[in-house]
């Protein structure tokens, strides 16, 4: 008998802006003047806030820091395509999209500080706290939205990995359970291309993160993540067919992650000079800022007002940050379980003594 | 009221208030129970569908409640206990069952660093009302990795509680509780014994407090410790030395984490003397810490050392080994022998 094709997939990828600036009319997001600007102003915001962590970290006024340098447009693009009843299930490098859910800086200011009271969120801000173990916070993002599913709740949780992420057996599991189950999951996958040190190709011999989607039976889509308007345009779609309550979905947004792993990262060990320079000049604000100065949506002067107002802000989130009184030590045990048991309660007196001697 | 109705009455005040149940049989009659009481409450696994657990443990539960409350899973620890955190984030209750303790290694990160902690992680925003039950013990002679005692790991874990039953009436009475808790709670069954005797357990809800222990034979001379399978073993044990004039207290500990530290002190105020028994190995294992408790809290009343009867520190063996692996009556009796003699 002859062998028959049983199945055949095909991976798409999608670009809207070029490097500089251009748009592609056919395929661009339906956005008013206004929203084109926002998702400029929230990458910039994300910049500057970013910048400004950096430096705190050099001055030791915060621990070890990740950076997002690279990945605004990915974070800028999905965030005005959510409603507040979606779940965030973020990881460790989604600050930009954390501060532009209605979180304030100073509280993603204060995780870097090591400070748990940073995960208690503004009330009705569906945001878990950020999950260090690699990749296993999409099995959160895959088991709410097997909930949220049955619950006919109208939100998507949104699951945040990386490239690295995508290696971890836990990802596998998430993808699997969220096709069998029809989840109302999105799988919002950023590679940056790096893992530390461990480059894209040690982590998958895949020609994308995309094409794994469809393994799983649910569609994914590779996006330019420097490109702010594509990343808008496949969160949009994704969302839209979750929605529907067709299934789970992953956006691959190819990004570069332009900064250290963390500050206690030397990224000169293992990448050259010309590569870092070569994806900064695919930077993702630059082209989003090429692109509105030649509709006439942006300018000088607006540019040097939006850098001051943020500024201003990010200046008094420092301040609330740094005014934000210590924690009790008590706060250690206080948080274990609903009721204390006796062991926590013998050494919540013994922490207690100490910390008034 | 029509014939009919009056034969429905008859047959309901006729209906016992107990039913003789198998511990497995008690673990199903709290799920299916729970499930009728609440409808947040899923119950999630490989197999626990339609095929009703592969002990048959919820046996009919797919029936009354349907796919969309009893979800058979794929087969994936991790993802099992994973998702039940997104499920229990989500606004559910779920009980998820991992087949065997042997295959809990796989869901450990999920369990202990995820599950453990999103209270203590989100400052109280978030908790997590979940089961996770599951199998373990040895004593039924199959293959490796079906027969592990791993609760050592769990109890050392911040943010588990960890729950042993002996006997059905307990069981019941246990998993409603953690069922009904608002942190996660592992609720371990022995699977030695889950057919092993039947007693009255009663119908409809009611809890057994966690963690409480039970004393179940009072004694003046020597306290045995236990929990799980091992409670027959000790009671094993007792009938023994109580036939040479020893007067052996048994306590069952019912809950490993928080453990009823008063119940084991008092006992051992009364009497003395201590033996703990557990088939888990012996290094860092639960006896270690039960031995620490003691010395902390009772050491001047202690006529001798506390001994402590579990199993090796070694992998547990086969079938053709298993019974020289597991703790017995008589190296119960002996351990108790050396404390009465010191």
């Amino acid at each position: 008998m002859p062998r028959t094709v049983i199945q055949e997939s095909r991976t798409e990828r999608l670009e809207i802006l070029d490097m500089e600036g251009r748009l592609d009319e056919a395929l661009a997001p339906a956005l008013s003047d206004d929203q084109l600007v926002t998702l400029y102003r929230l990458m910039v915001r994300m910049r500057k806030f970013d910048e400004k962590a950096l430096n705190l970290q050099r001055q030791g006024r915060i621990g070890t820091y990740g950076s997002i340098k690279g990945q605004e447009a990915c974070q800028a693009g999905l965030v005005p395509a959510l409603t507040r009843h979606d779940w965030l299930v973020p990881s460790f490098r989604e600050h930009g999209v954390l501060i532009s859910s209605g979180i304030p800086m100073h509280l993603v200011y204060a995780l870097w500080k090591g400070d748990e009271r940073s995960n208690l969120f503004p009330e009705g801000i569906r945001c878990l706290p950020p999950s260090i173990p690699v990749g296993s916070q999409l099995l959160h993002a895959a088991g709410l939205g097997m909930g949220l599913a049955k619950k006919g709740d109208p939100g998507v949780a949104v699951g945040f990995g990386g490239d690295g992420a995508t290696s971890e057996g836990d990802f596998h599991e998430a993808l699997n359970f969220a096709g069998v189950f029809s989840a109302r999951t999105l799988f919002f996958i950023q590679n940056n291309q790096w893992a530390i040190s461990v480059p894209l190709k040690r982590q998958t011999a895949s020609e994308t993160i995309a094409q794994k989607a469809h393994a799983y039976g649910f569609p994914g889509i590779q996006v330019d993540g420097n490109d702010v308007l594509a990343v808008t345009s496949a969160s949009q779609e994704a969302l839209a067919h979750v929605r529907a309550g067709r299934g789970p979905y992953l956006i691959e947004c190819l990004t570069y992650r332009m900064e250290n792993h963390t500050t206690a990262d030397d990224q000169s060990r293992y990448r050259t000079p010309e590569e870092v320079a070569y994806w900064a000049s695919r930077d993702p604000i630059d082209r989003m800022r090429k692109f509105l100065s030649g509709r006439g949506l942006w300018g000088e002067e607006l540019e040097k007002s939006w850098a001051l107002e943020v500024s201003t802000e990010v200046d008094r989130e420092v301040e609330l940050l740094e005014t934000m009184p210590a924690a009790p030590a008590t706060d250690i045990l206080d948080y274990m379980y609903g009721e204390r048991p006796w062991f926590l309660e013998e050494q919540r007196r013994l922490l207690q003594e100490e910390a008034e001697s | 009221m029509t014939a009919a109705t009056e034969t429905a009455t008859e047959a309901a005040e006729a209906r016992p208030q107990t039913q003789k149940l198998t511990l497995a049989q008690a673990v199903n009659r709290a799920l299916f129970e729970e499930m009728g009481r609440d409808e947040t409450i899923l119950v999630m696994g490989e197999d626990v569908g339609i095929d009703g657990g592969v002990f048959r443990v919820t046996e009919g539960l797919l029936d009354a409640y349907g796919p969309e409350r009893v979800i058979d899973t794929p087969l994936a620890e991790s993802g099992i206990v994973g998702t039940a955190i997104g499920l229990a984030l989500a606004g559910f209750r779920p009980v998820a069952e991992l087949q065997f303790m042997g295959f809990l290694y796989p869901a450990m990160n999920q369990l202990c660093a995820h599950a453990a902690r999103y209270r203590n992680r989100s400052r109280g925003r978030y908790h997590l009302p979940m089961v996770v039950r599951m199998p373990y013990c040895g004593g039924i002679r199959p293959p490796e990795h079906h027969s592990e005692s791993y609760e050592a790991l769990l109890v050392n874990t911040p943010g588990l509680k960890v729950v042993i039953p002996s006997t059905p009436y307990d069981a019941k009475g246990l998993l409603v509780s953690a069922i009904r808790d608002e942190d996660p709670v592992v609720f371990l069954e022995p699977k030695k014994i889950y057919r092993a005797f039947r007693e009255d357990v009663p119908t409809g809800p009611y809890e057994v407090p966690i963690g409480k222990a039970r004393v179940v034979v009072e004694g003046r001379d020597l306290t045995l410790i236990a929990y799980g399978a091992m409670v027959r073993v000790a009671m094993e044990a007792e009938q023994a030395l109580a036939r040479d004039g020893v007067s052996v207290e048994v306590l069952d500990l019912r809950t490993v984490s928080p453990v009823d530290v008063e119940a084991i002190v008092l006992s051992v105020e009364k009497t003395g003397r201590a033996v703990v028994v557990h088939e888990a190995p012996r290094n860092a294992g639960f006896g270690a810490e039960i031995v620490a408790l003691i010395n902390e809290r009772a050491l001047l009343s202690l006529l001798a050392p506390v001994q402590r009867v579990t199993g090796f520190d070694a992998v547990f063996p086969y079938p053709m080994l298993e019974h020289h692996y597991l703790p017995t009556k008589e190296r119960v009796v002996k351990a108790a022998r050396r404390a009465l003699d010191f």
